[in-house]
């Protein structure tokens, strides 16, 4: 989309103008973050106990798979794609790990597997979108069914996981204090963004993503490579999906066919809400940290809330959604 | 050999093989039958069965027409079905055709008004509209729960059963209804310059503002069109099953329909649409539901069944797989 509001015609001519308008970027992740802390707050002045720390780690805990999954959908929308594929990723990584381990495999082999297997869905699509020039929303809408498809024909029952590594995964803590802790989960998770955010920032490979969510033509004449970079997020994306599905079986002792649904929208939701333009080539990784945090606190405000019928915790994730997302354009505009 | 080259040939090809595979499995499949001056028969069921994909289809493809995408019609379908079925479970005479007739038009108004909400989010507060439409996509099942008190809402009332079930002029109803919104779009698109300023709007809503077209009204006014589109459909669901089930009604149809747009060839980045594909692509789908029915597949087996056919779908549609694969004249550049 063409931004008329800036002019691409004037002159960075002072210095002063490009730290300006180096911030104004910033501004949708700042707004986020602001409107964070107020939603955070506003959870503090309500609930009792809410100002626990042990409540904002449990945040992460409770989205580390989220975490991971919405980190690679933010590499394929900054290039003006779109991953529909990646909840039913997580849930045929979760059914294939859990028949697996249940068959007697060991967790050394299961592991790399599934990561590989995920890879390898991401590719695939990723050359169909590329080579084929199909639409990413078709290509992994077909992914989506294909996945989803092949872990209902494994098994359509949810599957314990009793192996060693696995519980171990499951159950280790690392303690920060008395009932202040984070799971291995969240080391992984937080790991995966840090790695995303150095990539986008300073490698070539994230600058070019940048670059194709600007313009695949301008890009494709400057000589980048938009076929193996376009194939590439694709391919990340499918791992991440695949390493959040691996996260989620951890988190849930279990595999099961039907997990997941519609975590596809909570992930690109989060990218969203952390300020990426679904059109590409503009957002940071650190914005899909704050729109994860965003669902997640909203998940924790109507636990805390507690008494609310399903109906009405549906209409109220609706209303803080739009109530974020319209105070977040406000903001966002008036900077402008 | 020019009908190869039409943009609906390879659709249009698929659907009639997929009609053709059934004839090993069941014999009558296309005999049409005449109990009581109406059609019976599996070609007409297939009919009765697309109606509401149809139907939300035509609203979808406006909306992509216009660069943008409506993913609330599952859950506005929901709302109008259970806002009908309250009402008329209200009246003294379930039978009464002017009670029955009130009531649709309560759900409908409901409906036209969350669409004027989400053209309103999408045109004039700038939200993206996948993320602008999630929110009612999230809170419109809870308003539907709401509406009928979480609980299904059972009615008996036979001219409410007409809508879906019913048949008149020798046709199901809810096909003449689908019918008759697909003529109302295409009149007003086609024969009046409505169409053109809608593709407009997509091509480049900047150029198009400039251009003096009223950019905003014609968005909000399409996101309208879906709307009340859904609501018809959800009418139809609704009145077919003769209860309000705020959970199935239009559960994922909004992936369907899309796919439905994608597959009459209207490009998801907006600009020009085709109504007659996305009928064809509508049928399609519904014709893939009844056939993993009719051929025997088993249950485990549909969704794999139906990612194949997907998958098939968009690489003989894309001009650069038969290009590279099929070695058929190529289109490439015509088409890029």
């Amino acid at each position: 989309m063409i931004d008329v509001t800036a002019p691409p015609g004037t002159p960075p001519a002072k210095a002063r103008n490009r730290v300006l308008k180096q911030n104004r970027r910033h501004v949708p992740v700042l707004a986020t973050l602001a409107l964070l802390i107020i939603m955070y707050a506003v959870g503090v002045a309500n609930y009792r106990g809410f100002s626990d720390t042990q409540v904002v780690l449990n945040i992460f805990v409770d989205n580390a798979f989220l975490l991971v999954v919405a980190a690679g959908m933010t590499f394929v929308i900054l290039t003006g794609g779109i991953d529909l594929s990646v909840g039913a990723v997580v849930a045929l990584t979760t059914t294939v790990a859990a028949t697996l381990l249940h068959a007697g495999w060991s967790a050394a082999v299961v592991l790399p597997l599934v990561l590989l297997m995920g890879t390898v869905l991401g590719l695939g699509m990723g050359a169909v979108i590329h080579f084929f020039q199909v639409e990413p929303f078709i290509a992994t809408l077909a992914g989506m069914f294909l996945a989803r498809g092949i872990a209902l024909l494994i098994n359509r029952n949810s599957i314990p996981i009793t192996d060693g590594f696995w519980t171990a995964m499951a159950e280790e803590r690392i303690r920060f204090g008395p009932g202040v802790f984070i799971s291995t989960s969240v080391v992984i998770s937080l790991v995966v963004v840090l790695i995303g955010a150095y990539v986008l920032a300073y490698t070539r490979f994230g600058r070019t993503v940048y670059a194709i969510g600007g313009s695949a033509d301008s890009a494709l004449l400057m000589g980048l490579p938009v076929g193996r970079t376009r194939i590439a997020v694709y391919t990340l994306s499918g791992f991440c999906s695949a390493l959040g599905g691996v996260l989620y079986s951890f988190y849930m002792s279990s595999g099961y066919s039907l997990n997941a649904q519609g975590m596809e929208l909570d992930a690109i939701a989060a990218v969203v809400i952390g300020g990426v333009l679904l059109t590409g080539g503009s957002g940071y990784l650190f914005g899909t940290v704050l729109g994860v945090l965003v669902l997640g606190l909203i998940q924790t405000i109507i636990t805390f809330q507690g008494t609310l019928s399903s109906w009405w915790t549906r209409i109220v994730v609706g209303v803080l959604l739009f109530a974020f997302i319209v105070l977040q354009r406000a903001v966002t505009r008036r900077s402008r | 050999m020019n009908f190869v080259r039409h943009r609906l040939f390879w659709p249009a090809a698929i659907l009639v093989a997929l009609l053709a595979s059934n004839i090993f499995f069941s014999s009558g499949f296309f005999s049409i039958t005449v109990h009581d001056g109406h059609l019976y028969g599996s070609i007409i069921d297939i009919l009765r069965r697309s109606a509401p994909l149809i139907l939300v289809g035509i609203g979808m493809t406006l909306v992509i027409a216009t660069g943008g995408i409506d993913l609330s019609v599952g859950s506005v379908m929901a709302i109008s079905g259970a806002l009908a079925c309250l009402l008329i479970g209200d009246l003294d005479n379930q039978n009464s055709v002017i009670g029955v007739l009130l009531a649709c038009a309560a759900g409908i108004v409901l409906s036209l008004v969350l669409g004027i909400w989400n053209g309103t989010l999408v045109a004039s507060i700038g939200i993206q509209p996948i993320i602008a439409t999630l929110i009612l996509m999230v809170a419109g099942r809870g308003i539907a729960q709401l509406i009928t008190d979480g609980q299904i809402l059972n009615v008996t009332s036979a001219p409410y059963k007409v809508i879906g079930a019913g048949y008149t002029i020798a046709l199901p109803v809810s096909v003449l209804i689908a019918a008759g919104m697909v003529a109302i779009a295409v009149v007003l698109t086609r024969r009046t310059a409505l169409g053109l300023l809608i593709e407009a709007v997509g091509g480049s809503p900047t150029a198009s503002r400039l251009a003096g077209i009223q950019a905003r009204r014609l968005t909000i006014m399409v996101y309208v069109f879906s709307a009340i589109c859904a609501g018809i459909a959800g009418l139809i669901y609704s009145s077919n099953v003769s209860s309000a089930d705020s959970n199935a009604a239009g559960n994922l149809i909004e992936l369907d329909a899309i796919l439905a747009v994608v597959i009459g060839g209207t490009r998801l980045t907006g600009g020009r649409f085709s109504l007659a594909g996305t009928v064809l692509g509508a049928v399609l789908i519904e014709t893939l539901n009844v056939t993993t029915v009719s051929i025997g597949i088993p249950v485990e087996t549909t969704l794999l069944f139906k990612a194949i056919v997907v998958i098939v779908l968009c690489l003989v549609q894309s001009a650069a797989f038969r290009a590279k694969v099929l070695r058929r004249p190529s289109r490439v550049g015509a088409s890029a």
